[in-house]
C-alpha cells in the first residue's frame, strides 16, 4: 500500500481456527461464503455467538443483515467484521424453520441490528424474539403479508392509512410542571432531504425522542434485481439507490459483488477509468451535501446553495462526456465499462484538468462562506454529537464515521479498483459532531481531486494498443448455484455493500443491499435527543441520506 | 408624531423637500409610459381585453412552485431551479415550502404505497387553479420500478397530471419545456383533463366489506382516512 494510508496500530489477526473455537460446539454446521468463513448457529445462540465474536475477536461491525426464504427454511445471514481491519470478515448463518420462523434478536449485541431485523421481519417475515421494537419499518403497518417470502402475492390489494400519530410519550412526561409537544416533520418538507418523516416530542424547544420512520420511497430496489439478469438488467438500478450523482460509486457496488461471484478480472485500464469517474462522482456528491447543508442550517438558497450547484454542473457535465448521461450514468459494465474516454482525448483531459485546477479556489471560497463563519460555526460546533463507540455500534461508516475519528475507508482497508496504488489520505476529524462532518466531506473532495489528477496522468501515459475497456464476459452469466457472497465499496456516503446468492440460473436468488445511509440514519436519535430542533435539523442534514438509499 | 394627512416633508431631513409626484415624473411627458408597451400599442397605454383572458396571461407569467422534492428527479428540478438553468428566468421558478402558497406542483420521482396518500394530501391542500407536471417515467407509468409491489403505476392514479415529462431522468431543459408548455396552456384558458382516478382517499367505514376489510377491521378506526391499492387492476 502506498505512503500516508498505513494504520496506527495493527490489529490482530483472527485465524479461522480461533472462529472454530471461539463459536465451538454451538456450530452446527459451516458454511462457506466466497468472502468469509461462515458458521451454522441455533437460533437461540445467536446473541451468545455475536456477544463473543465481538469480545474476544474483536468483529466490532455488524455490516449487513441478510434475510431469505429458501424452500424448506429461512434464513438470517449476519455478515461481521471490523473496524479495524474490513479484510476479516466471519458470516453467521441461523436457519429459522418455516412453520415458525422465530429467532434470537441480536439487538442487544449491535444497536444496528434493531432496524436491520425490522426490515428483514418486513420484507420476508423473519420474527426476532425479544426485539426492542418489533414493527414494519418500509411497509405501512397495515400491509398484508411479507413480499420477499415465496408464497407473496403481489396482486392482493392494501390498504394504507392516513391518521394523525399519537404523541408516543406523552404519558411519561405530562404533570403540573411540564408537558410534550409531538412535532410532525415531513415526509414532506424542505429539511428531509427527500421524503423522510420524522417523528418528534418536544420538550419545550428541547428534543426528547426522534423517531425516523422510512418507507416512503421503498421502490422495491431488491426485487427488481432478482428480477434481472447479471449481465445487463442490474446495472442500471443501482445508479437509483443514491440518485445524488452518485451512480458510478453505486455501480461498482454492483460490479465488485458480481465480479467476484462470476470471477471476473478487470483491466487495468478499465480500474482507473472506473476509479476516476467515482471519484468524479464523489465530488459532485459531497458538493450537494455541502449546498443542501448550507441550506438546513442558514435557510440560504441563494448564495451557498447556487455555488454548490455551479460547481457540480461542471461535474455533471464532464460526467456527461464520459458516460453520456448526467445523473444515470449506467456506465460501467461487467468486466469493464462501456466506452472508452470521449474522443479528442485531449479535449476531455484539459476539460477535467480545469475543473481540478479551479477546486482550490472554490474550496476556499466555502471555507470563507461556511466554515469560517461565525454563525456556522455557533450553529453546527458541538452539536448532533456522536461518539465514536456509539457510531460503531449503529454501523455508521463513511463521512458520518470519519467525522468522529473512526479511521475506516472501504477504498484502503478493503482496495478494490485501482485505490491502493495511487496516493491520498484518508480523511478524519476527531470532533463527532456536525462541523467535523462538514470538514471531513470538504477535505475528501480535495482528496478525491488528487485520486482524479493521477487517474488523468496515468489515462494520458497509457500506451495506445493496451486501452483495453472491457474483459471477455460470456454472454450470459450462471453462477453456480448457492455460491453466496457479501461486498462492499466505499460509496459517498459509506459503506455500500451487496449481498448475492446465485441459484444457477442467469438472475440473482437473493439480492441484499447494505445502504450505508440506513444505518447512519438510525444514529440520528443518539444525535438529536436532547438537543435543541435546530440542532436536529442541522444533525439530519450534516448525515448527508438520499431516502433513494434508505429505502431503497 | 403621527397624521393621518399625508406628509410633504421630511422634518429635520437636509434633503430638499419637494413635492412628491413631481419629483417622481418631472418635468415633461411621463417617462413611465414610455416603454415596450407602449411601442407595441401606439399612443394609448390601454388594453381592453377580457378579464379571464387577462387572469390567465397574469397566471401563467407567475407561477410558483412547490418545494417537492421526492427521487431522484427532484435532483435534477434542483439544477432546474439554480443556476445556469434559472427556471425563473421564465416566470415559474420561485420554489414555495408550503402547498398554500404554491402554484404548480412538479411530481419528481416514485410514487409507491406509503407516500400515495400524503402525496394526495399535499395536492388537496393547494389552492385552486393548480397544475401538476409531472417529470420523470416514474410518474408517467411507475418507470423502471414498475413492477414493484410497492410502487404506484404513475402519478395520473392519485391525482391528475396537466404535462408528462419523460425521461430517467429529464434533463433540466426537458423539464424548461414542460413548464413552458404548460405555461403556454394556462395563457391559453387550458385546463387539465379530468380524469378518472382511482385511488382516493375514503373513509375506512365507507369501504365494501371484503376479506381485508375485515381483517383490518380490529386495527383501523372507522372515520380513519385509507387508500385502497387495487394491484391487480394497475397496468
Amino acid at each position: 500500500m502506498s505512503t500516508g494510508l498505513e494504520r496506527d496500530r495493527v490489529p490482530v489477526e483472527v485465524t479461522e481456527d480461533d472462529l472454530e473455537a471461539i463459536v465451538g460446539d454451538r456450530a452446527l454446521a459451516r458454511d462457506d461464503h466466497l468472502n468469509a468463513p461462515g458458521f451454522v448457529v441455533r437460533p437461540d445462540d445467536v446473541r451468545d455467538v455475536l456477544s463473543d465474536l465481538k469480545e474476544r475477536a474483536g468483529f466490532d461491525h455488524l455490516s449487513n443483515l441478510t434475510a431469505q426464504q429458501y424452500e424448506d427454511r429461512y434464513e438470517s445471514i449476519y455478515h461481521l467484521t471490523k473496524y479495524a481491519d474490513r479484510t476479516q470478515e466471519v458470516s453467521i448463518v441461523v436457519p429459522t424453520p418455516i412453520d415458525d420462523p422465530v429467532s434470537e434478536s441480536a439487538a442487544p449485541v449491535f444497536s444496528t441490528a434493531d432496524w436491520h431485523e425490522r426490515e428483514a421481519f418486513d420484507l420476508v417475515g423473519i420474527d426476532y424474539e425479544g426485539h426492542p421494537d418489533p414493527r414494519r419499518i418500509l411497509l405501512p403497518e397495515t400491509w398484508q403479508g411479507h413480499p420477499l417470502s415465496k408464497d407473496y402475492d403481489q396482486e392482493k390489494p392494501q390498504l394504507v392509512t392516513l391518521t394523525d400519530h399519537a404523541n408516543p410519550i406523552q404519558p411519561d412526561h405530562h404533570d403540573a410542571e411540564s408537558d410534550t409537544m409531538f412535532l410532525n416533520i415531513g415526509p414532506h418538507h424542505p429539511a428531509t432531504h427527500g421524503v423522510l418523516h420524522l417523528e418528534t416530542v418536544l420538550d419545550g424547544e428541547t428534543v426528547v425522542d426522534v423517531d425516523p420512520d422510512i418507507g416512503y420511497l421503498h421502490r422495491c430496489e431488491e426485487q427488481m434485481c432478482q428480477n434481472g439478469t447479471y449481465r445487463h438488467q442490474i446495472m442500471p438500478y443501482p445508479d437509483r439507490w443514491d440518485y445524488v450523482s452518485a451512480g458510478l460509486l453505486n455501480e461498482w457496488a454492483y460490479a465488485r459483488v458480481a465480479e467476484d461471484l462470476a470471477d471476473i478480472e478487470v483491466p487495468d485500464y478499465a480500474q482507473v477509468i472506473r476509479t476516476m469517474g467515482a471519484e468524479l462522482c464523489r465530488i459532485a456528491s459531497h458538493m450537494l451535501a455541502l449546498a443542501t447543508f448550507a441550506l438546513d442550517v442558514y435557510g440560504d438558497f441563494t448564495a451557498i446553495f447556487q455555488y454548490g450547484m455551479r460547481d457540480r454542473e461542471v461535474v455533471q457535465d464532464i460526467l456527461e462526456d464520459l458516460t453520456g448521461q448526467r445523473l444515470m450514468f449506467n456506465y460501467f459494465r461487467l468486466g469493464g465499462v462501456a466506452w472508452d474516454l470521449p474522443e479528442p482525448r485531449d479535449e476531455f483531459v484539459a476539460k477535467t484538468r480545469d475543473f481540478l485546477d479551479e477546486l482550490p479556489a472554490k474550496v476556499d471560497e466555502y471555507h470563507d462562506l461556511l466554515t469560517s463563519n461565525e454563525i456556522f460555526q455557533v450553529r453546527t460546533h458541538d452539536t448532533g454529537i456522536i461518539e465514536p463507540d456509539v457510531a460503531k455500534d449503529y454501523g455508521c461508516t463513511g463521512p458520518v464515521a470519519r467525522g468522529s475519528g473512526i479511521d475506516y475507508d472501504l477504498r484502503r482497508d478493503d482496495p478494490y479498483g485501482y485505490y491502493d496504488e495511487l496516493e491520498w489520505d484518508v480523511v478524519t476529524e476527531p470532533g463527532c459532531d456536525n462541523y467535523s462532518r462538514v470538514l471531513v466531506r470538504m477535505q475528501e473532495v480535495e482528496e478525491s481531486a488528487k485520486i482524479i489528477e493521477q487517474c488523468l496522468d496515468l489515462l494520458e501515459d497509457w500506451p495506445e494498443d493496451e486501452r483495453e475497456i472491457q474483459a471477455n464476459v460470456p454472454r450470459t452469466l450462471k453462477p453456480d448455484a448457492d455460491t453466496e457472497v457479501y461486498r462492499a465499496v466505499e460509496g459517498a456516503k459509506g459503506e455500500l455493500g451487496i449481498y448475492i446468492r446465485a441459484d444457477g440460473t442467469d438472475k440473482p436468488a437473493r439480492f441484499k443491499i447494505r445502504s450505508p445511509c440506513f444505518h447512519n440514519l438510525s444514529a440520528l436519535p443518539e444525535m438529536a435527543n436532547g438537543e435543541y430542533v435546530p440542532d436536529l435539523i442541522a444533525s439530519l442534514g450534516s448525515l448527508d441520506i438520499v431516502l433513494g438509499e434508505v429505502d431503497r | 408624531m403621527s397624521s393621518n394627512n399625508p406628509r410633504q416633508q421630511i422634518h429635520g431631513s437636509t434633503a430638499p423637500s419637494t413635492d412628491t409626484r413631481d419629483s417622481r415624473i418631472g418635468e415633461g411627458p411621463d417617462d413611465r409610459f414610455n416603454s415596450k408597451l407602449r411601442e407595441a400599442f401606439g399612443s394609448t397605454p390601454f388594453i381592453l381585453t377580457k378579464f379571464d383572458k387577462f387572469m390567465n396571461w397574469v397566471r401563467g407569467n407567475s407561477m410558483f412552485m412547490l418545494q417537492f422534492g421526492i427521487a431522484c428527479c427532484s435532483i435534477e428540478m434542483m439544477h432546474t431551479y439554480a443556476i445556469k438553468h434559472d427556471l425563473d428566468r421564465f416566470g415559474a421558478g420561485v420554489p414555495r415550502a408550503s402547498p398554500r402558497q404554491a402554484d404548480v406542483m412538479i411530481v419528481p420521482g416514485t410514487i409507491v404505497s406509503k407516500f400515495g396518500p400524503r402525496m394526495k394530501r399535499v395536492y388537496d391542500q393547494m389552492p385552486e387553479p393548480k397544475f401538476v407536471v409531472g417529470m420523470g417515467s416514474c410518474t408517467i407509468s411507475g418507470g423502471p420500478f414498475q413492477e414493484g409491489y410497492n410502487v404506484v403505476k404513475g402519478a395520473e392514479e392519485i391525482i391528475p397530471v396537466d404535462i408528462h415529462v419523460p425521461g430517467c431522468p429529464p434533463r433540466p431543459e426537458a423539464l424548461v419545456y414542460g413548464i413552458a408548455k404548460l405555461q403556454e396552456r394556462i395563457r391559453n384558458g387550458e385546463s387539465s383533463p379530468v380524469v378518472v382516478k382511482p385511488y382516493e382517499l375514503e373513509e375506512f367505514g365507507d369501504l365494501p366489506q371484503d376479506e381485508l376489510v375485515q381483517k383490518l377491521a380490529s386495527e383501523i378506526d372507522e372515520e380513519d382516512l385509507v387508500m385502497r391499492y387495487n394491484w391487480a387492476d394497475s397496468p
